[in-house]
C-alpha cells in the first residue's frame, strides 16, 4: 500500500525531470538563486519542517516537491552547483525505483483488475461491480467511512489539547515523551496489547476491569447469579421472564418447595443444610437442588443439600404482590397473617441477576470504536508532537496582545490560537485521513475471527481476498485501486498545499 | 504520514505472500512422463531420497526414526528437509526451480489436486499401490487421486471425533461419558449445566473448530455417502441432512447455559484458549476437538488419561463418526528410491516402527493398536480400525479454501453467525448455498 500511495508523487518526479531541462536556457541570466534557496529554507522551519518530514520522508519525493517550483518561479536565474545534467544523473536511480516500484505496480494492478480470479478471462469492470454489491465489502466500506469520519477528526482535537495542555505544565518534556512512546511500538504489538485490554474476563482485560470496578463501587449485585429451575416438567417451579414462579398457585397452610440448580454446590459449601419448613401460613423452602458428585433425589430436599439464604420471595395474588419475606439461613421463608386464597410464590429476577461483567469490546457491535480506540492511543501523540511544533511557531506578541486587551484564555485560544494553527491542524488532519483509509495491522489483530467480517475494512478485505485464502488477485486488484482512488483526493490535496507553502 | 515501520513490514510480508503465491501459479513443464518406475525396491545402496515435511522438533525427531528404519532395510541414504508451516510456499519455488524433493509431505489432500494439474508429481508405483490396497479402504485411495491417477497416501492422521472432558467435572457433577448425542446434550451436559459448571467450551473465535463439529454431526446423522456428496458439493448445502446437523448444534448454540460466556464469549475465545478454560481455569468440563489438544492441556498443567480424558464423539445418528485429518506423502521426482520410501510409509511395517514414536497415529488399518506407546492413542487407533469403511476426511480442508478455510468467509463464517443466531438454521443453510456454490465453481 505504501507504495501505491507514492503514486500522485511521481507525476512530481516526472515534472521535475522535465523541468531539469529547460533550466539549462535560463542558467547564465539571474544571481537571485541563492536568496531563493534561502527563502526555502525558511518556510522550512518551524511546522512545516515536521509536517515535511513526517509526510515526506522520501528523499527523493522531497526533492520532486521542493525542485518542481523552479520552473514555476519563473525568472531566470543563475544557478550555482553543478549543471541539472548531473541532477538528472543523480536523480534516475530514485526514478527507476520510483517506476518499478511504483508507477509500474499501479498500472499492472489496474490491468489485473480488469480480468479474473485466474487472470486468463478479461471481465472488464466487473470486480469493480462487485465490490458494489456484495454485502461483505460493503460492510468494509461503511467501516472505512465511520473510519474516516470518526478517527482523525479525534486524533487531531486530542493532539491539540495534549499540545496546547502541555505548553502550560512543567514535565512537558516527559508528558510528551510517554504520550509519544506508542508511536514506538509496533502497530500489530499495538494489535496484540489491545486484544488483551478488551478481553471481556475482568481478570484479564484492563478495559473491562475499570469498568466492573466502577459499576461495582455503586452498585454491587448480590444474591445467587446463574441460579435457574430445573427444566423439566416436573419441576414445582418454572422460570417466567425471568422470575421464578410456582407451577401451581398455592394456598396458605401449604408448604412450597423451591428447587434451584444452576449453582456449583462448592459456592454454597458454607451454608446451613436446607429444612423442610414448619407448617403454618404460607411456608415454604428455597434450596440448591444439587448434590456434589452427583445422586440424590430430584426436587427433594436430602440432608446435605444446602438452604439459600436471603432470598426474596414474592406472594403474588391477581397479578399484585400480597406480601414479601426473606428467606431465612437454612432457605426457609414464612408469609404470616395471608388471608385464605390461592397464590403464586414468586422470586424476583433481582435475586438472579448476574453479575455485571463489563461490556463485550470484542463483539460485533462494539468492534469498530474498539479498535478506532486503540489506534488513538496509537496516533493521538504523533498529532500533539506536530501541533505543538505549530504552536511553538505561533508569534507570541499576537497572544500576549490579546491577553493585554483583556481576551480571557479561552477567547485567545479560540481566536487566535486555533487560526494560527489552522494549516498545521489541516495537514495532521489529512494526513490522518490517508493513514485511516489504509488502517490494516489493528483490524486483523484485534477482531476476534468471529467478528472479522463486522470489523473489516478495505486493505484488509483486499489482502484477504488477494491472498488470504479468497485466491482472487482479480478481485483484490480491483480493491486496490479502489482504495488509491479514495486516497488521491487527499494526497493531491497535501501535495498542493506543500507547493503553496513553498512559494 | 504515509510511511510507517509497522506499516512497510505488512506490505512486506504481503509481498512475500504475493511472490509466494505466484511462483506456485504457473505450470511446470513436465519432465518424464507417467512411466512406473517397477523395479526391486531393494536393496537401494548408493541411492539418496530427499523427503520434505512440516515436522520439526519431536515430530520430525520420531520421522527420521522411521527413515533411519528404511534405511537400514533397503541402504538408501534418506535426507530430511523441514518446509516450515507453510509447505505450499516451500514446494512451490522447488518445483518451478525444476528442483523438488524426491517425497513431499503435504498437509492437505487438496495440495494433491493443484500439484498433479501442474505435472509436478509422479504416479506411484504399483507396489505402493499394493500396500495401500492392502492396507487402506478405498475412500483414501480415492483421495489421494487425481484425474484417476493415484499420486498420495495418508501417513499421518490427526483424530479429530473427540471430545476432551476434565475428570473432576465429571466426578463433582456425577455425571459419566455419553455414547449417544441425545444422551450428551440430556444427560450429560444438562446435568453438568445445573450443577453449576459450563458443560462445553467452544473456540469458535477460530473457525475451524466450528466446522469440525460440524464434520462430526453430519456424519454421524447423515451417514458417509452424503457426508462425501457434500464434501463434492454433489448435494446442496439447502439438503435435509444439513438441516438435521445443524439442528443437532443448535441443542448447544440454543443454550446459553450450554456454553462458558454463553455464545457471545465463545466467539471471543480463540483456539487453545478453550483448552485453557477447561484444564487451566477449570471453567467448563468440555472441549470438543481433535487428539492435537494434548499439547495445550499439557500446558495448562493436567495430565492427559488422568485429569484430561477423552471420549469418543457419540454417535448422532446411526454412524459412529470419525474424522480425521492428516498428511499425504506424494512422490515428486520419479526415482527408485522415491516409490520404495513411500512404498515403505503405506506398509504395516513402516506404519509399525512409527507408531512406537509418540504422537504418531496411523491411518493404516493393519497397523495394530498394541505398538502405540500410550493408552490414549491405542484408543483412538482402536475407532479408526473399527469404523473401517466410514472413516472420513475433514470435510473443510477438501473443499476450495475460499468456502473451507477462510476467516471471516464462507462455512467459517456462516457456522460463526449461526452459533450467534442458532434459531435461523434456514438462513444459514441459504448463505452457506450460495457460499459454496461459488467457490466450487471456480
Amino acid at each position: 500500500m505504501t507504495e501505491r500511495l507514492d503514486g500522485p508523487q511521481a507525476p512530481g518526479g516526472d515534472e521535475l525531470a522535465a523541468g531539469g531541462s529547460p533550466g539549462p536556457a535560463e542558467t547564465d541570466s539571474d544571481v537571485a538563486r541563492p536568496p531563493a534557496t534561502d527563502t526555502d529554507t525558511d518556510t522550512d522551519t518551524g511546522a512545516d519542517t515536521s509536517a515535511d518530514t513526517a509526510t515526506d520522508p522520501h528523499p527523493a519525493d522531497t526533492t520532486g516537491a521542493a525542485t518542481a517550483p523552479r520552473p514555476a518561479g519563473g525568472t531566470a536565474t543563475t544557478r550555482l552547483g553543478p549543471s541539472p545534467k548531473m541532477a538528472v544523473l543523480f536523480l534516475l536511480p530514485a526514478l527507476l525505483l520510483l517506476a518499478a516500484w511504483v508507477i509500474y505496480p499501479i498500472i499492472y494492478s489496474i490491468f489485473r483488475s480488469l480480468f479474473d480470479a485466474a487472470g486468463d478471462r478479461f471481465v472488464g469492470l466487473e470486480n469493480y461491480a462487485a465490490i458494489f454489491s456484495d454485502s461483505g465489502t460493503l460492510t468494509t466500506i461503511r467501516n472505512n467511512i465511520i473510519w474516516v469520519v470518526v478517527a482523525p477528526l479525534i486524533v487531531t482535537v486530542l493532539g491539540l489539547i495534549f499540545a496546547v495542555l502541555t505548553e502550560r505544565i512543567r514535565w512537558a518534556t516527559a508528558f510528551k515523551l510517554i504520550l509519544f512512546m506508542p508511536m514506538a511500538v509496533s502497530l500489530l504489538a499495538a494489535g496484540v496489547i489491545f486484544r488483551l485490554v478488551y478481553e471481556q474476563d475482568p481478570d484479564k482485560g484492563v478495559a473491562n476491569a475499570v469498568i466492573t470496578t466502577v459499576h461495582d463501587t455503586f452498585s454491587s449485585s448480590q444474591g445467587y447469579p446463574g441460579a435457574r429451575p430445573r427444566e423439566n416438567d416436573q419441576a414445582p417451579v418454572v422460570l417466567k421472564d425471568g422470575d421464578v414462579v410456582t407451577r401451581q398457585p398455592v394456598q396458605p397452610g401449604q408448604q412450597v418447595l423451591i428447587p434451584l440448580v444452576g449453582l456449583k454446590p462448592d459456592a454454597v459449601k458454607d451454608a446451613t443444610p436446607a429444612k423442610t419448613a414448619a407448617a403454618g401460613g404460607l411456608s415454604g423452602t428455597v434450596w440448591l437442588d444439587v448434590v456434589h458428585g452427583g445422586g440424590g433425589t430430584v426436587n427433594q430436599i436430602d440432608g446435605t443439600e444446602k438452604g439459600l439464604a436471603g432470598v426474596t420471595v414474592e406472594a403474588v395474588a391477581d397479578g399484585k404482590v400480597k406480601a414479601t419475606t426473606e428467606t431465612a439461613a437454612d432457605g426457609t421463608f414464612y408469609f404470616s397473617g395471608l388471608p385464605a386464597g390461592s397464590y403464586d410464590v414468586r422470586l424476583p429476577q433481582s435475586n438472579f441477576e448476574a453479575a455485571f461483567n463489563g461490556l463485550t469490546w470484542l463483539g460485533p457491535t462494539l468492534i469498530t470504536p474498539a479498535i478506532i480506540g486503540a489506534y488513538i492511543w496509537v496516533w493521538a501523540g504523533f498529532a500533539m508532537v506536530l501541533i505543538a511544533a505549530g504552536l511553538s511557531a505561533i508569534p507570541r506578541d499576537a497572544l500576549e496582545a490579546a491577553r493585554i486587551d483583556g481576551a480571557t484564555e479561552w477567547q485567545v485560544f479560540r481566536r487566535i490560537t486555533v487560526p494560527l494553527l489552522a494549516p498545521v491542524l489541516l495537514v495532521v488532519f489529512v494526513t490522518m485521513v490517508i493513514n485511516v483509509l489504509k488502517v490494516f495491522d489493528l483490524v486483523f489483530i484485534i477482531a476476534p475471527g468471529s467478528v472479522q467480517p463486522q470489523a473489516n475494512v478495505i486493505a484488509l478485505e483486499m489482502w484477504r481476498v488477494s491472498f488470504g485464502g479468497g485466491g482472487n488477485q482479480g478481485m483484490g486488484s480491483a480493491l486496490a485501486i479502489f482504495l488509491l482512488i479514495l486516497v488521491l483526493p487527499f494526497m493531491i490535496f497535501n501535495i498542493r498545499r506543500f507547493r503553496r507553502d513553498e512559494r | 504520514m504515509r510511511k510507517l515501520p509497522p506499516l512497510q513490514i505488512g506490505v512486506a510480508a504481503a509481498l512475500a505472500l504475493a511472490a509466494a503465491a505466484c511462483s506456485s501459479s504457473p505450470s511446470e513443464p513436465a519432465t518424464t512422463g507417467g512411466g512406473t518406475a517397477s523395479s526391486e525396491a531393494k536393496p537401494l545402496a548408493g541411492v539418496t531420497v530427499e523427503v520434505a515435511a512440516k515436522w520439526t522438533g519431536d515430530e520430525q525427531a520420531s520421522f527420521e526414526k522411521v527413515l533411519k528404519a528404511f534405511e537400514e532395510k533397503t541402504g538408501a541414504k534418506v535426507t530430511y528437509a523441514s518446509t516450515g508451516e507453510d509447505t505450499g510456499a516451500y514446494l512451490g519455488p522447488r518445483i518451478q526451480g525444476g528442483n523438488p524433493p524426491d517425497v513431499a509431505i503435504l498437509p492437505q489432500p487438496g495440495l494433491v489436486q493443484q500439484y498433479a494439474d501442474q505435472n509436478a508429481l509422479k504416479p506411484l508405483s504399483p507396489e505402493v499401490l499394493s500396500q495401500i490396497d492392502q492396507n487402506y479402504t478405498p475412500y483414501w485411495k480415492e483421495l489421494g487421486s487425481a484425474g484417476g491417477k493415484v499420486y498420495g497416501v495418508l501417513v499421518k492422521a490427526a483424530h479429530k471425533s473427540l471430545i476432551w472432558y476434565r475428570q473432576s467435572a465429571f466426578d463433582d457433577a456425577g455425571v459419566q461419558e455419553a455414547t449417544t448425542w441425545d444422551d450428551l446434550i440430556g444427560k450429560t451436559a444438562q446435568t453438568l449445566a445445573d450443577s453449576g459448571t459450563a458443560p462445553f467450551a467452544l473456540c469458535a473465535a477460530s473457525g475451524w473448530t466450528l466446522t469440525d463439529l460440524f464434520e462430526n454431526v453430519y456424519l454421524s446423522s447423515a451417514g458417509p455417502e452424503n457426508y462425501d456428496k457434500l464434501a463434492k458439493h454433489e448435494i446442496p448445502w439447502t439438503d435435509p441432512s444439513v438441516t438435521t446437523a445443524l439442528e443437532k448444534m443448535a441443542q448447544i448454540f440454543g443454550k446459553k447455559d450450554f456454553m462458558l460466556g454463553g455464545s457471545s464469549g465463545a466467539l471471543q475465545t480463540d483456539f487453545p484458549t478453550c483448552v485453557t478454560q477447561v484444564y487451566g481455569q477449570k471453567k467448563a468440563a468440555m472441549v470438543i476437538e481433535a487428539d492435537f489438544v494434548a499439547a495445550s492441556v499439557g500446558q495448562s498443567g493436567a495430565q492427559v488419561g488422568e485429569e484430561a480424558k477423552i471420549m469418543a464423539f457419540p454417535k448422532a445418528g446411526d454412524t459412529a463418526p470419525v474424522v480425521l485429518g492428516g498428511d499425504v506423502g506424494v512422490v515428486m521426482k520419479d526415482s527408485k528410491g522415491a516409490q520404495a520410501l513411500l512404498e515403505f510409509l503405506a506398509s504395516k511395517e513402516g506404519g509399525e516402527v512409527w507408531a512406537k514414536q509418540p504422537g504418531y497415529l496411523s491411518p493404516n488399518r493393519n497397523v495394530s493398536p498394541d505398538n502405540y506407546p500410550n493408552e490414549l492413542t491405542k484408543k483412538l487407533a482402536e475407532t479408526i480400525i473399527s469404523s473401517g469403511e466410514s472413516v472420513r476426511y475433514d470435510m473443510s480442508d477438501l473443499a476450495p479454501s475460499a468456502f473451507g478455510g477462510t476467516d471471516g468467509k464462507g462455512e467459517w463464517k456462516h457456522l460463526q453467525d449461526f452459533l450467534r443466531n442458532p434459531k435461523d438454521i434456514k438462513g444459514i443453510q441459504e448463505k452457506l448455498e450460495a457460499d459454496a456454490a461459488k467457490a466450487y465453481t471456480k
